[in-house]
């Protein structure tokens, strides 16, 4: 499977995923340069987490309108695999790829920690790996990972399955405390109605090396391989 | 944007009989700019003429103490500084450098921002930031990892909070939109600190060795680049601003701190790596304090040429700049880079692809001078070397005398407090201190991910343990000072900021290597301040001997006290040791966390009836002034050294060692991480109070599987190193002599949100 990571000026978690990718999943990887416009015939394009532009005007709001993200936009809305994480994520909100936007967390204040996310989806490519409601312990950065959407956007969105993720408990219980933003609904990811196209907050790139402690990122990894693991 | 043009000004002469233009300065205005008399007349004696007021600005910054190191580099050069694994010794380069294997060199340098922070938390601390990583990165070394070390006034006034929530978010902000994790550090409360909080930013970067840059420039008729932002008025005057008294006033100097942007500070550290890949750089410098002419100056100086520089070609941000302000400025994210001739299309096509200005604004010459013009006219003309530490620089030997209160204080005894009755009491004091409690309220605030290489964020360490990637090794990184230690005695408490640091990376299971330290200390002026410094030196140098871990360089930042209605108090000496370490195989990775119940509890070390300047005598008891708690530099090492063995043949399973609160906190520590508890006994040779709370160094306390524990007990006998049998990790509960203090999970929450509470309910 051949990847795509965009890189954008102030992207800093694409040397993170192309370690992952090429390293633990050795798979084939190349940088997509933000005023490039070829996307080399990737099968999975990622757009990682960082500060892109500096994160000015808004988060993800320049990003959207860079060369790259045209062609992005074009082989999405055809039907190509499209991840965002973080910042992605909030690409992805900005260019109307997936419905929703991220605001600022609703204590004010930049968070990273460990979370669990419960797998409200199994049935998508990112999830296929995992089991109904599996909790996955995968870390979060941001400062602005509110997910907010209208209440007519959310129904159809929950008719159509298209919520990934919610955070959770250890357990899977789902509760205010356990949501460390003020998510609508405590949601943490989500995917587009045609899914292929996802977004999520936390950094399943950062609980893929078993050096750190925590591998749980590998069952998004794995879906995306298409591989069974036990 | 790059702007390629050779200068294209009018017919200059170039001699060195030019007179700059400008009028001559008195030995007045040299005062206002904080010269003394007497510097002034060594001035007029290099330039054989009265200055202008733009090189009187020059001499002021460069020879203020933030850049010259006029009042402490006597003492700073007997601290050991040569070992087997230096690339580049301390003020060699801009961070020290040491060989880790592997083809590998690690730079690393702590710096403060404690002057700037005080007025404006928020920039003051992300310029912090931003300019220790350039320290790094300017050497060829990609940043992988950052810590800090942070001091405040009492939590409970509005005064700290504002400077907390201010400093934290600077950090977070820079450190996270750069891209680097901060993945340790310290936050530590006394009232001494209130006016003048302390911000000491740490950075080590991972340069293959044969790509470092150095801070040179050679070579007549290479040119001379600025990179990266625009040149503003900001921050003119900031290093002479770090060099004066905090006082009331000081609000006034409000543009003396500068504006951080971390996007272009990203920028420019890619942009940078890159153009040092291509051998076509001579040498490069980050713009810290005093801007272009610090690094022209230094560049030069190091290089023995000199440097012709045409300001009217600094790319500024508001026009009407004066020469001196744009020679002074410190606006950040900027870099000057000398280019080997003829290679300029390729550093600025590099430059060009990351969207960052490069103008060339000067040239190397022969002359040893900077020359430094404004619209064709010669504005100053000054010799590099007599600017520069080691060169022209003045160099004082101040006068110091014992304080009053040292004698006092080593009047205390542990017999003047009465053993309390309530130990749950003192354990509930403990736990909820801001100094002990947990502050996770400061690091949640800080990308401690970012980089995938942080290994201490699912396995808890004593140290920061950080993961090189490709390699089967990993740095174990520490910043310690107990700065009560250090006032009650500052050669004692030094070097026990040193063993702490080490003992930290010993626990976590690797070996120091090297330091680097942030010396924040009151007026150098004061003789009373000055014996603090000189005790604190040699208190480093003899700890640093004894580890084998030499003194790469740091920063030194005097006047740290505040001055209200004309009385003047210090901070407390406070010498921060950033010490890093190596794990020379991931395999001794070692966690503080008890990992199951039924695991024996040792405690290495010997106990001591000491509880001088603990935590619980200071805070809990009252006592403000006792010397410094047990220590013995041989014992230590020796202890610290049978622990690396016992980590290295694997009989255990976690270590933590016994600082702020005792043996009690580090227990607690352990236990809490995976919610398990402890039944241990008391040696009754000890006041419970000494042995729980007493902060005597030289202690670690280690779990064990049971099976390990006769090959453990064997290895110490052998080693004669003193030890205490504990007891047993237990499921949840806290059993001291059989007597219970509940579940592990209670003290937990009150650690886990003692310090958010007081600043969310406050």
């Amino acid at each position: 499977m051949k990847f795509g990571v965009v890189v954008f000026p102030g992207s800093n978690c694409d040397a993170d995923m192309i370690y992952v990718i090429e390293s633990i999943l050795k798979q084939q990887v190349v940088r997509l340069w933000h005023k490039d416009t070829d996307l080399q015939g990737c099968d999975f394009i990622i757009l990682p987490g960082g500060f892109s532009y500096g994160d000015y005007l808004r988060s993800g709001a320049i990003a959207r309108f860079s060369p790259i993200m045209e062609n992005v936009i074009t082989y999405a809305e055809k039907g190509g695999f499209l991840l965002g994480i973080c910042n992605g994520f909030q690409i992805l909100c900005e260019a109307g790829l997936v419905p929703g936007v991220l605001l600022h967390n609703d204590n004010q204040k930049f968070n990273c920690k460990n979370v669990y996310i419960s797998t409200e989806n199994k049935n998508t490519l990112i999830t296929q790996n995992c089991l109904p409601k599996q909790v996955l312990k995968i870390p979060i950065a941001h400062g602005e990972g509110r997910y907010y959407v209208d209440d007519n956007t959310l129904k159809q969105m929950k008719q159509n399955d298209q919520i990934l993720f919610r955070y959770c408990s250890e357990a899977g219980q789902l509760s205010h405390l356990a949501n460390p933003n003020g998510s609508v609904e405590h949601i943490a990811g989500v995917c587009n109605a045609s899914k292929n196209i996802f977004g999520m907050m936390p950094h399943p790139e950062r609980a893929a090396d078993t050096n750190l402690g925590n591998t749980d990122g590998l069952y998004i990894f794995k879906s995306i391989l298409g591989l069974v693991t036990a | 944007m790059c702007i390629f043009a050779l200068p294209k000004n009018k017919e200059i002469k170039m001699t060195a009989t030019t007179i700059p233009v400008g009028s001559p300065e008195t030995v007045e205005t040299a005062g206002k700019l904080g010269l003394l008399p007497e510097e002034y007349d060594k001035i007029v004696q290099i330039l054989n003429r009265n200055p202008n007021f733009t090189e009187l600005s020059i001499f002021s910054v460069m020879w203020s103490e933030h850049c010259s190191y006029k009042n402490s580099i006597v003492w700073l050069k007997t601290l050991p500084k040569d070992g087997a694994r230096m690339l580049a010794k301390a003020g060699e380069e801009n961070a020290g450098l040491v060989d880790i294997g592997d083809g590998l060199g690690c730079a690393f340098k702590i710096e403060s921002h404690n002057h700037p922070s005080a007025l404006e938390p928020y920039q003051g601390a992300a310029t912090g930031v931003g300019g220790i990583n350039r320290d790094i990165f300017t050497m060829g070394a990609r940043p992988i990892a950052q810590l800090n070390s942070l001091r405040f006034g009492n939590i409970h006034t509005q005064r700290t909070q504002w400077l907390m929530r201010g400093v934290v978010k600077g950090i977070g902000d820079y450190g996270n939109a750069f891209g680097i994790p901060t993945v340790g550090g310290e936050v530590f409360f006394d009232d001494c600190y209130e006016m003048n909080p302390l911000v000491n930013a740490m950075s080590v970067g991972i340069v293959k060795k044969g790509e470092t840059a150095s801070a040179i420039s050679y070579g007549v008729g290479n040119p001379v680049y600025i990179v990266g932002s625009a040149t503003g008025k900001d921050g003119i005057h900031g290093a002479t601003f770090a060099s004066a008294d905090i006082t009331e006033d000081s609000a006034k100097d409000l543009p003396a701190v500068q504006v951080g942007d971390p996007f272009q500070e990203k920028l420019l550290l890619e942009a940078s790596l890159e153009v040092i890949k291509t051998g076509a750089v001579i040498g490069m410098q980050d713009m810290g304090a005093a801007g272009i002419t610090c690094s022209t100056s230094e560049m030069s100086a190091k290089g023995e040429h000199g440097m012709i520089i045409y300001l009217d070609k600094v790319p500024t941000r508001q026009t009407g700049m004066l020469p001196f302000e744009i020679l002074l400025s410190e606006s950040q994210e900027r870099m000057l880079v000398v280019v080997k001739k003829g290679q300029e299309k390729v550093i600025e096509a590099i430059f060009e692809k990351w969207d960052l200005n490069c103008t060339i604004i000067g040239e190397v010459t022969a002359t040893k001078r900077l020359e430094y013009y404004m619209n064709g006219e010669l504005v100053a003309d000054v010799p590099a070397h007599d600017l520069v530490l080691g060169g022209g620089a003045p160099v004082y030997h101040r006068e110091y005398k014992e304080p009053a209160y040292f004698a006092e204080s080593k009047k205390f005894s542990i017999s003047d407090v009465q053993e309390p009755s309530d130990l749950k009491e003192v354990m509930n004091h403990l736990v909820k201190h801001p100094n002990i409690a947990s502050k996770r309220w400061v690091y949640e605030q800080y990308d401690s991910m970012v980089g995938t290489v942080n290994m201490s964020t699912n396995m808890p360490a004593a140290a920061a343990v950080v993961n090189l990637k490709e390699t089967d090794k990993a740095l174990a990184i520490s910043v310690d000072c107990n700065s009560r230690y250090v006032y009650a005695d500052p050669e004692i408490g030094c070097a026990i900021a040193v063993a702490e640091a080490s003992r930290n990376i010993i626990c976590s299971g690797g070996i120091g290597l090297a330091i680097t330290n942030c010396l924040n200390f009151g007026n150098p002026y004061n003789p009373e301040v000055y014996w603090q410094f000189v005790g604190a030196i040699q208190g480093m140098s003899k700890a640093c001997k004894k580890f084998e871990t030499p003194v790469t360089g740091g920063n030194v930042s005097f006047y740290n006290q505040s001055t209200i209605e004309n009385k003047t108090e210090p901070v407390f000496p406070t010498p921060t040791i950033g010490m890093l370490g190596i794990l020379d195989t991931k395999r001794t990775f070692t966690g503080m966390a008890f990992k199951q119940a039924g695991d024996s509890i040792y405690l290495i070390g010997a106990s001591q009836n000491d509880i001088n300047s603990s935590q619980y005598l200071f805070s809990y008891i009252g006592v403000k002034n006792s010397p410094a708690p047990y220590f013995d530099l041989d014992k230590e090492y020796e202890t610290q050294m049978v622990l690396r063995e016992l980590i290295e043949q694997e009989l255990i399973l976690s270590a933590n060692d016994c600082s702020d609160g005792g043996l009690f906190i580090a227990l607690l520590e352990s236990a809490m991480i995976h919610d398990l508890g402890f039944d241990i006994k008391t040696d009754k040779n000890f006041r419970k109070d000494a042995f729980l709370f007493g902060e005597a160094q030289g202690r670690i306390v280690v779990s064990t599987a049971n099976e390990h524990k006769q090959a453990l007990e064997l290895l110490l006998n052998e080693k004669q190193i003193p030890y205490t049998k504990l007891g047993k990790v237990t499921q949840a509960e806290i059993l001291i002599d059989q007597l219970s203090y509940g579940i592990c999970h209670n003290f937990k929450q009150e650690y886990d949100m003692a310090i958010s509470k007081i600043m969310t309910e406050e």
